[in-house]
């Protein structure tokens, strides 16, 4: 395993720990935020957000790369249709089974086993689009 | 509002913050979740979508990334969860058909609710910003539909 790995791989544990702490490995959370009876995904979502952006945005003043190599670059997209008509797609699945990739793979981790069914759908849904719209 | 209080959500949301954080100062990596289920693909099938560099040079930090995800919330459960091991009431069928679409959707998009809603979000990105009120948008009339239709959870 080499250091990016392993730094990844910590990261995702990381990552994986915060989803389940605040419950957004729970479908029926996400559901609740979107059926407008908990607002509490925007706080998670904020807090995560704000963490991140000291990190893309402040850090790279005092660090000129990264600590294992590589360089700082923020993550940006060239808007186009596809960006939009992808978004209300995802939406629409998203609103109908409350789960989205990352909370998908935190919810097996807390024994929700019946995702991986959620899980491998994804992985078609996936493969369909680049197959056919790639 | 907060039916279930504010904290659990925000230091769920300060925890995979420092996750994001953390991978992002080491190796300049955004570790965002959906482009798993296109990188991983590139294993299976040769089609130039999947063959691409950019997906062949992620495709493995991005499994052990994802492996780390599950193991973190294996962690959770194990230690600090009030709930133990726990089990959606959501039906298969929503799962299997909301899958289909995520999994479609997000790479339609080149984004999730991390790579475009924390990531991008984070990166002052307005491709990103509009993304993420188009899914919540989306998502919040899906979600009232199904609910409107008596269909529980």
């Amino acid at each position: 395993m080499n250091k990016r790995n392993i730094v990844l791989f910590i990261g995702g544990i990381t990552f994986g720990f915060g989803l389940a702490w605040g419950g957004m490995s729970k479908p029926e959370v996400v559901l609740s935020f979107l059926q407008l009876k908990d607002y509490g995904l925007v706080l998670l979502m904020g807090a995560a957000t704000v963490t991140t952006f000291f990190a893309i945005n402040v850090v790279p003043r005092v660090l000129k790369e990264p600590l294992l190599g590589g360089e700082f670059k923020p993550r940006t997209r060239t808007l186009n249709r596809n960006t939009i008509i992808g978004a209300i797609i995802f939406g629409l699945g998203w609103g109908l089974s409350g789960q989205c990739p990352g909370s998908a793979l935190a919810s097996l981790g807390i024994g929700n086993l019946p995702v991986l069914i959620g899980i491998a759908a994804m992985f078609v849904g996936s493969y369909a689009m680049g197959r056919f719209f790639g | 509002m907060f039916p279930l209080g504010i904290w659990p959500y925000i230091i769920g949301g300060l925890i995979i913050g420092l996750g994001v954080s953390f991978v992002y100062i080491l190796t300049g990596i955004h570790s965002t979740q959906s482009s798993l289920f296109s990188t991983t693909m590139s294993y299976f099938s040769k089609i130039p979508y999947f063959q691409r560099k950019t997906y062949l040079d992620s495709r493995e930090w991005r499994l052990y990334f994802a492996a780390g995800v599950i193991l973190g919330a294996v962690i959770y459960t194990l230690t600090v969860s009030p709930d133990g091991w726990w089990t959606t009431s959501v039906q298969p069928w929503r799962l299997v058909i909301g899958g289909v679409l995520v999994g479609f959707g997000t790479r339609l998009s080149s984004g999730c609710t991390s790579g475009h809603g924390i990531s991008g979000i984070a990166s002052l990105s307005t491709t990103s910003l509009l993304a993420v009120i188009t899914f919540i948008l989306f998502g919040i009339i899906s979600a009232q539909i199904v609910a409107f239709l008596g269909v529980l959870p």
